[in-house]
């Protein structure tokens, strides 16, 4: 009885690791083949028969290495920005005493439940028009500049250590910038690489914001360019999905490695208590 | 929805004599460190640049004629009242746009909270391989939305793999291109795709249910599915609650998917959302009041539901 249903738990979560896990091996298999081959026996093609030719064909199209590193500054501008001014606000909300600290906490969980659809008109007027900061890197990052997930997550990092560290700093005289400077960040390591990892997600794979404020192409994050090839492309071309799955691996690849590596710093137990506050 | 957590023990004990001496001319009016405010300013302004300013903006826009002019113009924008709303609430392909978004919560948030649920279980049960599931599991969910849409393209698609596996009972026109499919299609995949994420809420939830409550249902004699239901879904409530609802909100942002898989919200507007159509119409078309009165009316109504989800799924707590 209790083998039986532990074979069915394995069989059941199989099939759900291959529904998740298949469409990214076929987004490379594809990305490899020269000519698609829809058939079932395509998703297992002669390893003789794979060639590079299609990221070459999607590289003629829209300048991945460009558009690589205009995903890499967006996402490195808000990691900088989250992680500088998180943890300034997470200090502050978990340790310090001060008036309106309760509101600001509240105004950390809120602003994530608030829809970016009713942001979306206001901001572009605002940024692209009124600023002037279209097609630049800084408009792109100014409206995920500080991940409010990440205040939660730092806030709650700075509350389960003990009390007394700081209190010490503080009775040795050291001020409060001080303290936080050679006391708080030292010990801050552990919890900075899930917060880079939470960070990451959002601008990498944003597509609506920088879609909206980059028209020139040599400005634009990887997931715009490929977006607008697929939505040109897809129409007129005879047989665009080999180079559209090219530039489909080369997208989801930095993010899917990164997470290989660093799975461990991204468990429930860092998410559930970053998203709840 | 929110969890409560041990506030921060400084708030109710005594002070530190070192902490209060050096700041005490301030703490009438700043609390007791007020430096803590100004470590805070940065994200305060930043909440209030991107966050509460533009809110008001949005609704300010959907009352007003506004149209895009050179920045620093000095151009009148009249009050028009609920112009924009009429117009609004009169157009068909909104109205579509509205219907659409139902039927792709109605799908959506139901399979998302029983498939992550039972998911999340499973996989808190088993110790081998735990690694390697959880990982796959959320694979989808770190991916780009842009690079999984490619796939799903070539998978769906006329002649694409799985409509060569169903063979006869493949629809036709296939899925991305045939009305009544096209919305659905793009539920599913949200749902594929946000899964990993939901899963994770949901082991977090798991991992604090009391292994009393197991035992107790042990004792009593209860199977698993009886156990399943009487004491792993109840005690998970708090994170059902906030999976509907941030399911519901990541549902009403949708745009990426009807722009990208179905070409732009067809066939004929079959699978539009709003978003996308406040794109088209405050953007392409240049009429930011009428997308920031779609904007206001998609708030007011995921607010609505989200109350309503709160009553019937929270159960009786707060």
């Amino acid at each position: 009885m209790t083998r039986r249903v532990s074979v069915l738990r394995y069989v059941v979560l199989g099939i759900g690791a291959l529904a998740f896990l298949f469409p990214f091996y076929y987004m490379v298999i594809g990305s490899l083949q020269p000519e698609p081959d829809r058939t079932p026996a395509g998703a297992f093609p002669d390893p003789s028969n794979l060639t590079l030719d299609n990221y070459a064909a999607i590289d003629d199209r829209i300048d991945l290495f460009q558009g690589l590193v205009n995903s890499g500054i967006f996402t490195g501008g808000v990691i900088l920005g989250t992680v500088v001014f998180g943890v300034l606000a997470g200090y502050a909300l978990a340790v310090l005493q001060w008036r309106g600290r309760g509101m600001t906490f509240a105004l950390a969980v809120l602003v994530q439940v608030v829809p970016f659809q009713l942001l979306m008109i206001p901001l572009y007027v605002l940024i692209a028009r009124d600023y002037g900061l279209a097609d630049s890197y800084l408009g792109m990052i100014l409206p995920f500049a500080i991940n409010s997930t990440a205040v939660i997550v730092f806030r709650q990092y700075f509350l389960q250590l003990p009390r007394e560290l700081f209190d010490a700093a503080a009775v040795d005289g050291a001020g409060d910038l001080r303290t936080l400077w050679s006391v708080a960040l030292p010990l801050v390591r552990p919890v900075l690489l899930t917060v880079v990892l939470i960070t990451f997600i959002g601008p990498w794979n944003e597509f609506l914001w920088p879609f909206l404020i980059t028209k020139e192409q040599s400005m634009q994050p990887l997931a715009v360019s490929l977006a607008n090839y697929i939505s040109n492309v897809a129409a007129s071309a005879a047989n665009p999905f080999g180079a559209m799955l090219a530039g489909a691996v080369v997208l989801a690849a930095p993010a899917v490695v990164l997470f290989l590596l660093f799975q461990r710093y991204f468990t429930s137990t860092n998410i559930g208590s970053g998203v709840k506050g | 929805m929110t969890v409560v957590h041990a506030e921060p023990r400084a708030g109710d004990a005594d002070p530190s004599p070192a902490r209060r001496g050096r700041s005490s001319r301030w703490s009438g009016i700043l609390g007791r460190n007020p430096s803590g405010l100004l470590f805070s300013a940065p994200y305060l302004a930043f909440v209030a640049v991107v966050f509460a300013f533009p809110l008001g903006f949005a609704v300010w826009i959907s009352f007003h004629d506004y149209f895009f002019a050179a920045p620093g113009a000095d151009v009148d924008r009249p009050f028009v009242g609920l112009d924009n709303y009429t117009n609004v609430l009169s157009d068909p392909d909104v109205r579509r746009s509205f219907l659409n978004i139902g039927i792709f919560l109605i799908i959506n948030v139901p399979l998302t909270v029983v498939l992550s649920l039972v998911l999340a279980t499973l996989l808190n049960q088993v110790v081998r391989g735990r690694v390697f599931l959880r990982v796959s599991f959320y694979v989808p969910y770190v991916t780009a939305s842009v690079a999984i849409v490619s796939v799903w393209l070539f998978l769906f698609s006329g002649d694409g793999l799985v409509n060569e596996v169903l063979g006869p009972l493949a629809p036709d026109p296939p899925w991305l291109i045939n009305s009544f499919w096209a919305m659905p299609s793009i539920a599913f995949f949200v749902t594929w795709k946000q899964l990993g994420f939901y899963i994770l809420l949901y082991l977090a939830a798991l991992q604090n249910v009391p292994r009393e409550l197991y035992e107790a249902a042990a004792t009593d004699g209860a199977g698993r599915l009886r156990t399943f239901w009487s004491v792993t879904v109840p005690a998970v409530r708090p994170a059902t609650v906030l999976v509907v609802l941030l399911s519901t909100i990541i549902g009403a942002n949708l745009f990426t998917e009807p722009y990208l898989l179905t070409g732009g919200g067809g066939p004929n507007g079959a699978s539009a959302s709003p978003v996308l159509i406040m794109y088209q119409r405050g953007i392409e078309q240049g009429t930011p009041g009428v997308a920031a009165a779609i904007g206001v009316i998609l708030v007011v109504l995921v607010l609505l539901v989200a109350w309503l989800q709160r009553r019937f799924v929270g159960g009786g707590e707060s």
